[in-house]
């Protein structure tokens, strides 16, 4: 699969440090007929951890996969608004979701790495399914693994199968293979939400070092990983029968100390949700 | 509602929700239709200029076949040189897939089409009612009929069915309601036993009955060997059947009170009873078609031969079998297509029946149903929630 | 009381099939017995069929080579059709096609072997026709292309090309069913990557299925060798061994026994059929058992696969 030719008008790959601002504008959403989010509008800072909190069905996950375009892979999903990276529209006629989704990385809530590829190839694997050269595999191998914080403990098992490690280091292979395209934003759907803390630990420790070289989006339910880990916060919320929205934007201190809208307050201090 | 009031900070206000339009994003862009389009053009001019001179005997199959070659090598060449190999790839491949679906789908149609075009002429009437007895290869197409072929056809696959029915499903309500140790063991000669070549129960038939008993052909030979056909094809199909019905239901049954086998015989089959018939009708639609097995059971007949114990038989396969043999054109030879046409129609009307029960009972039918209901009570809710919030806010100010 | 009847008769019923399987292969092998006793191991070895000829000569070598080139040949063809198929269905096809598909390929399924072999002379013969006389003119320096009487018609190819057609329903809908089990959440991590659709299938769908694709083959193997009518009606019968697939002359154990049983004798002919039958029973078993063996692994989750 290893690419002689670099594509012409493929993405330019971007070099660690790349982080990019990522800006929704007005993004909403539907499955068939019924709308699941209205109007959410959301600057997501280069450099910066943003965590997306609130009940479930609220559309945090929703969102979070329209931000790199995996939304339109349900049959029947339907969207309206603009994302922007770097301030170019990912829906724009001259977009391609494979595109987005090298430069807007993703880490889902159950740990998917490919089972039967060594732990080496999975780390490789994003390279090679987008097809471009690799130049110095060991390297990308152990400095992607380091930033995951996994390098340790699988340096001398490299040939064995992803499917081999426990929960937790599978998440953390999951962290190292999206690392390993270079990606300006990362996603985190519930990262750690199949995870023991031992293991949710190791990988808020992972967030606070990359966050300088990528943005990051995390959805949580857990009020003080959120507290823990982010720099700003977006509480979402929905009515019954109504689509879910941002109730409240803001730093994280000012979310959870001092929030705007009492709904707000209410769910950080655990009334519902 | 509340929800929007609250946020007028979070959202410009040059990009209100209502005035952006509604998108199912795509991920094909125009520049890729045009591409599209271009190599598929290009390459159907190419191959017409080439392949009509060129080739030694051009045909219709010859040139879709260069034509999607040389489609495929010039979109991907186009793909390649301007969005890069993988998408290049991506793209080919798609059509690839698309042709290979299209390899084996089109001939269902073809098949079908070319079977009622040379029997479709000689079907008369007639046709349905006369017997071949007196017809011979220079009385023309038109003369007699395949009544005695039918008639053998509906016996010796109804037979089939009544011996083979009872006992696949008292098999599939073993495997799947009584099981024990011997489930493993019994689901795997079922398997094995599905793929059983036809030629081989007919000749097991054979020895056993025709000249092991010494029995001679009969209809009921043939019966016996279309049932050994049936049985683990309709034994397969009423167990996935029954494993479709809900766990709830049985232990319902049982804390009633209700014996095993109360359960099974009132809840486990009645509730299946759909799934079941559909089960039987695809045994039937596979037994009608046989036709190894009959040339060593039925032997075939040119006469009406209603008494399916005992002499040779006609059956629909057999006659096709036995009269395409004769010159393409002959009287003998027109009639076996007709025969043929006769088979296939029936063959499609038991699948069309087998379908239509299966798509009422299948599960998504089910959910389909399920989720109009909702869909229209979560409107009627709707509708109440929405006047209550009227006659509200109407009181509201006073 | 009734429970025991109903639980002895399901059991009963159960057991039938391995008592009816049973009783098939006891049964050939009697009637056979005069065959293997005429002509002893040789039957393994002979290519002639000449069982009511003046030396009462016969064996299974030519039948056996013939019929596993056709299966051969029309696995070939439908391995990757009817991939092809699976994943159109599974992963290509707008959802509203998904019941439309899958009712064709079931039709095909219910489509008679007698209509198969009627069309496969009629109409595809005269097209395959051009195809074989082409190979041969332009890829004749390989030897299985070549073609040495200039005939093409009833050749093993044209029977394959049919039969390749009667076999991949069957083997599209044991594809199809291990591929729509795959983790949703891999192919999802490899689209998140960045990857294309074939990409996703390459690196996940395929690799997942490998067992699948291996147990629907097996599967479709045991359908190719047994299949008699649509053979029958195609082949110009031959017993010499010959590595030309596409020149005319082939044959197969299940069309032999159709074409050869009118005019077989009781004393020779019938029991020389027989022993055809045992030969193909005891093949066609065995794949199967391998097949449900292989397919059954590949279900039980990708622990097998690891």
């Amino acid at each position: 699969m290893s690419a002689t030719a670099e594509p012409i008008v493929d993405s330019p790959i971007p070099r660690r440090g790349a982080a990019a601002t990522l800006e929704a504008i007005g993004v909403s959403a539907w499955f068939g007929d019924r709308k699941v989010l209205e109007g959410v509008t959301l600057e997501m800072r280069a450099r910066e951890v943003t965590a997306l909190i609130g009940p479930s069905g609220c559309g945090k996950s929703t969102f979070i996969r329209i931000l790199n375009r995996m939304h339109e892979l349900i049959p029947g999903a339907a969207l309206a608004g603009e994302v922007r990276l770097d301030g170019v529209d990912l829906y724009g006629s001259d977009q391609l979701p494979i595109h987005t989704r090298r430069r807007i990385g993703m880490v889902f809530q159950k740990p998917n790495p490919f089972p039967a590829m060594s732990i080496a190839d999975n780390v490789l694997s994003g390279l090679r399914l987008s097809g471009r050269p690799i130049k110095e595999p060991r390297r990308i191998i152990e400095e992607s693994l380091t930033r995951a914080g996994l390098w340790k403990e699988v340096r001398t098992r490299l040939g064995a199968p992803g499917g081999s490690l426990s929960g937790g280091q599978q998440q953390r292979l999951c962290i190292a293979r999206s690392l390993a395209v270079q990606p300006q934003v990362l996603l985190m759907d519930e990262p750690c939400s199949a995870l023991d803390p031992t293991s949710t630990k190791r990988i808020e420790e992972t967030i606070s070092e990359i966050v300088n070289d990528v943005t990051i989006v995390i959805v949580t339910h857990n009020m003080q990983q959120a507290q823990r880990i982010s720099n700003r916060c977006a509480f979402f919320n929905v009515d019954e029968g109504s689509p879910g929205g941002i109730v409240e934007i803001g730093p994280t201190d000012k979310i959870f100390h001092d929030p705007d809208d009492p709904r707000t307050a209410d769910y950080v201090h655990g009334r519902f949700g | 509602m509340a929800v929007e009031a609250r946020i007028p900070l979070a959202r410009p206000a040059a990009s209100s929700p209502a005035d952006r339009a509604r998108v199912r994003p795509r991920s094909l862009l125009v520049d890729d239709w045009l591409l599209l389009g271009g190599s598929a053009a290009g390459s159907f001019c190419l191959v017409w200029v080439l392949y009509q001179n060129l080739a030694a005997e051009p045909s219709v199959a010859g040139f879709v076949v260069w034509w999607f070659v040389a489609f495929a090598s010039m979109y991907w060449t186009s793909v390649f040189r301007l969005q890069g190999r993988v998408l290049a790839t991506d793209r080919l491949m798609s059509f690839v897939i698309a042709a290979g679906a299209a390899a084996m789908l089109v001939p269902v149609f073809v098949i079908m089409g070319f079977v009622f075009y040379k029997g479709a002429g000689v079907i008369t009437p007639h046709f349905f009612v006369e017997t071949n007895q007196f017809c011979g290869q220079l009385d023309g197409p038109k003369c007699g009929g395949v009544a005695h072929a039918i008639v053998g056809t509906l016996e010796q696959v109804g037979i089939g069915i009544v011996i083979a029915v009872p006992l696949a499903i008292l098999s599939a309500v073993f495997l799947n309601e009584v099981g024990g140790p011997l489930r493993r063991p019994v689901r795997i000669f079922v398997d094995a036993m599905s793929g059983l070549p036809s030629i081989v129960a007919g000749l097991f038939i054979y020895a056993v009955w025709v000249i092991g008993l010494g029995r001679g052909f009969s209809g009921f030979a043939a019966s016996a060997a279309l049932s050994l056909l049936m049985l683990p094809t309709i034994t397969r199909t009423s167990e996935e059947v029954l494993r479709l019905v809900p766990d709830g239901l049985r232990e319902g049954s049982l804390a009633l009170g209700g014996s095993e086998w109360r359960t099974v015989w009132n809840v486990v089959l009645p509730t299946a009873r759909s799934g079941l018939i559909t089960a039987v009708v695809l045994g039937i639609a596979r037994a009608v078609g046989e036709t190894a097995p009959l040339i060593l059971t039925a032997f075939g007949a040119s006469v009406m031969n209603a008494n399916p114990l005992a002499g040779p038989q006609e059956s629909l396969p057999h006659f096709v079998y036995q009269y395409i043999h004769y010159n393409p054109g002959s009287a003998p030879y027109q009639r076996a297509w007709a025969a043929a046409a006769v088979l296939t129609l029936l063959v499609l009307g038991l699948f069309a029946i087998a379908r239509g029960l299966g798509a009422a009972m299948s599960i998504e039918a089910r959910q389909r149903r399920a989720a109009r209901r909702d869909r229209r009570l979560a409107k009627r809710e709707a509708a109440a929630a929405l006047s209550q919030k009227r006659a509200a806010e109407g009181a509201g100010p006073s | 009381m009734a429970d025991k009847i109903y639980r002895g008769m399901a059991t009963g019923s159960g057991l039938l099939t391995l008592v009816i399987l049973c009783l098939i292969g006891v049964f050939l092998v009697i009637r056979a017995l005069p065959a293997f006793r005429q002509m002893g191991f040789a039957f393994l070895t002979t290519t002639k069929w000449q069982p009511d000829g003046l030396t009462h000569q016969f064996g299974i070598a030519a039948l056996l080579y013939w019929t596993a080139v056709i299966a051969v040949i029309a696995l070939v063809i439908a391995i990757p059709v009817s991939i092809a198929c699976a994943l159109f269905i599974n992963e290509y096809a707008p959802r509203a096609l998904y019941r439309p598909l899958t009712a064709l390929v079931d039709l095909l399924a219910a489509i008679p072997s007698v209509i198969f072999g009627i069309w496969g002379f009629a109409f595809l013969e005269p097209q395959l026709v051009s195809t074989s006389s082409w190979l041969d003119q332009n890829l004749g320096f390989i030897p299985i292309f070549k073609v040495e009487s200039g005939n093409v018609a009833g050749s093993a190819f044209i029977a394959g090309v049919v039969v390749s057609l009667m076999v991949q329903p069957i083997l599209t809908s044991v594809v199809r069913e291990v591929f729509s089990q795959t983790p949703a959440g891999e192919k999802e991590a490899a689209l998140a990557l960045g990857s294309s659709r074939w990409g996703m299938i390459r690196a996940v769908v395929l690799p997942f299925g490998r067992g699948g694709i291996i147990g629907g083959t097996m599967l479709g193997l045991g359908r190719a060798l047994g299949e008699t009518i649509a053979v029958a009606l195609i082949i110009s019968p031959s017993t010499i061994i010959s590595i030309h697939v596409l020149q005319s002359g082939a044959n197969s154990i299940a069309a032999t026994i159709a074409l050869q049983f009118g005019e077989a004798s009781q004393q020779f002919g019938i029991p020389a059929l027989m022993a055809a039958g045992v030969s193909l029973f005891a093949v066609t078993l065995i794949v199967n058992f391998l097949a449900s063996l292989v397919v059954a692994r590949s279900r039980s989750g990708r622990g097998v696969e690891i």
